[in-house]
């Protein structure tokens, strides 16, 4: 399948790239790395008229560890931010849930910012920073915004992003004093798109769980000091409340299953991180 | 950067297996595509077209990527190496894919211009790599045929024998 005929674009500044949004409005669309929007138009299920390449827009491309968290600018591939040295002191639970954002090969080019754009709600790193309680900055030709995880992602495919914004960054906030992390996913095949994910943290007393994979985004619940069956009644309750369905990967009875799994799972793991 | 119209051919030149290769492309061209019926260069192959398989895998600018999520134009000026850039000349095999003969590591052969791709890249970023590494980096490709028992144990060998093995093992 090839993608239909568009303009193109390869934006020199973040500046050239808002304006390219506005003159082409709601048919326009951004392409950074590419492996979810290029999938996605060789399938012909999004046909837009013009594409703005921001992968070479060298102020995009960087990874900055200031005011309480890690900000990774919009041209920044997944495997920078896996190979960088700081990753598992910084950002420990990216480190963890990096390894399993798609593949070697599809990390050379997809972006960070790039997979919280596209919003699917079974992918590791919405999820990652939804969870975290991240930010997303979002850029267009007559202002900027910054936005929390929560008001960003709003459902299946579907952000909170105007047609004439772009993503310019996405901030996960540092990790504090006394907090562990773990994450766990099940997949058909490691790189694949996880079934159920789920991501943890803790600190004494306090248990944070994210989910992906079931609802139309990353779920996050927060529990104190939950222990033995008060802790499996509260995870049938999230697995119920996430609303599973049924599709060819899983039954929605197989995704609760793996939410009270591997959410005690990795909530342990992460009490014992 | 003007913005190229979706209607017109668009010059494109990549630097291909260290040589200068141009052609024209529309905004819509595949990499991979380009490569194939512009270029006539027809070693790395194409299965999926949205992502998944790794047939079409090419090294630009020395990483491995999927050409089919790549577009022509957004190669220009860029280095593209692919199966044919392996050995010296055609008759040349390298290290590896002699390995890949000596285990077996390919039967029909469809997806292996694209596994070498990666794996040409990813050893010379992790040169001492662990079998889960590798086998992690292989979930990146689908081989309808090999069950990549091969291919692990044709890279294991690469990378314990510096790629010096030359005859077959156990004949
Ligand atoms: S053809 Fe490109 S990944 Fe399958
Ligand atoms: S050798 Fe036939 S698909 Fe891999």
């Amino acid at each position: 399948m090839k993608p239909k005929g568009f303009d193109y674009l390869r934006a020199a500044s973040v500046e050239e790239a808002v304006d390219g949004l506005k003159e082409g409005g709601e048919e326009a669309r951004i392409v950074a790395g590419g492996q979810s929007l290029g999938a996605m138009m060789n399938m012909r299920l999004v046909e837009p008229e013009l594409l703005v390449d921001i992968a070479g827009i060298a102020d995009l491309d960087y990874l900055r560890a200031e005011n309480g968290a890690l900000e990774v600018g919009a041209a920044l591939t997944q495997a920078e931010l896996l190979e960088w040295s700081g990753l598992a002191e910084q950002a420990p639970l990216l480190h963890l849930a990096m390894p399993h954002v798609g593949h070697f090969q599809t990390r050379n080019r997809g972006t960070v910012c790039g997979s919280i754009a596209h919003a699917d709600p079974s992918s590791e790193l919405p999820l990652s920073l939804a969870v975290l309680g991240g930010e997303v900055k979002l850029r267009s030709a007559s202002g900027q915004r910054t936005l929390a995880a929560s008001e960003f992602q709003l459902g299946m495919l579907s952000t909170a992003r105007r047609p004439d914004e772009m993503v310019t960054a996405v901030r996960f906030p540092n990790p504090r004093p006394g907090q562990s992390f773990a994450f766990r996913e099940v997949a058909r095949r490691h790189g694949d798109f996880a079934i159920v994910a789920a991501a943890a943290v803790v600190s004494d007393g306090h248990v944070r769980l994210g989910i992906g994979g079931v609802a139309d985004r990353p779920t996050v619940r927060d529990w104190e000091a939950l222990e033995g069956s008060a802790l499996d009644d509260a995870l049938n309750e999230f697995a119920w409340d996430l609303g599973g369905h049924d599709d060819i990967h899983a039954t929605a009875r197989y995704r609760r299953e793996l939410v009270r799994r591997i959410g005690r799972r990795a909530i342990e793991e992460a009490r014992h991180a | 950067m003007p913005r190229l119209s979706r209607e017109a051919r668009h010059p494109v030149t990549i630097i291909l297996n260290g040589k200068r290769a141009s052609g024209y492309a529309e905004p819509r061209l595949l990499l991979v595509d380009f490569l194939r019926r512009e270029i006539g260069a027809t070693g790395s192959h194409v299965g999926c077209e949205h992502g998944v398989c790794g047939a079409c895998t090419v090294r630009v600018d020395g990483k491995a990527v999927r050409s089919c999520l790549m577009y022509a134009v957004q190669a220009d000026g860029r280095r593209v190496d692919t199966v044919e850039g392996l050995g010296d000349d055609s008759s040349d095999l390298t290290a590896l894919q002699s390995a890949f003969r000596r285990e077996h590591a390919l039967q029909c052969g469809y997806c292996t211009p694209g596994v070498l791709m990666s794996i040409s890249d990813f050893l010379e970023r992790n040169p001492k790599p662990t079998e889960t590494e590798i086998r992690e980096m292989l979930s990146g490709h689908i081989c309808r045929c090999t069950g990549y028992a091969g291919m692990v144990r044709a890279v294991l060998d690469v990378v314990s024998n510096g790629g010096a093995a030359e005859s077959p093992k156990s004949e």
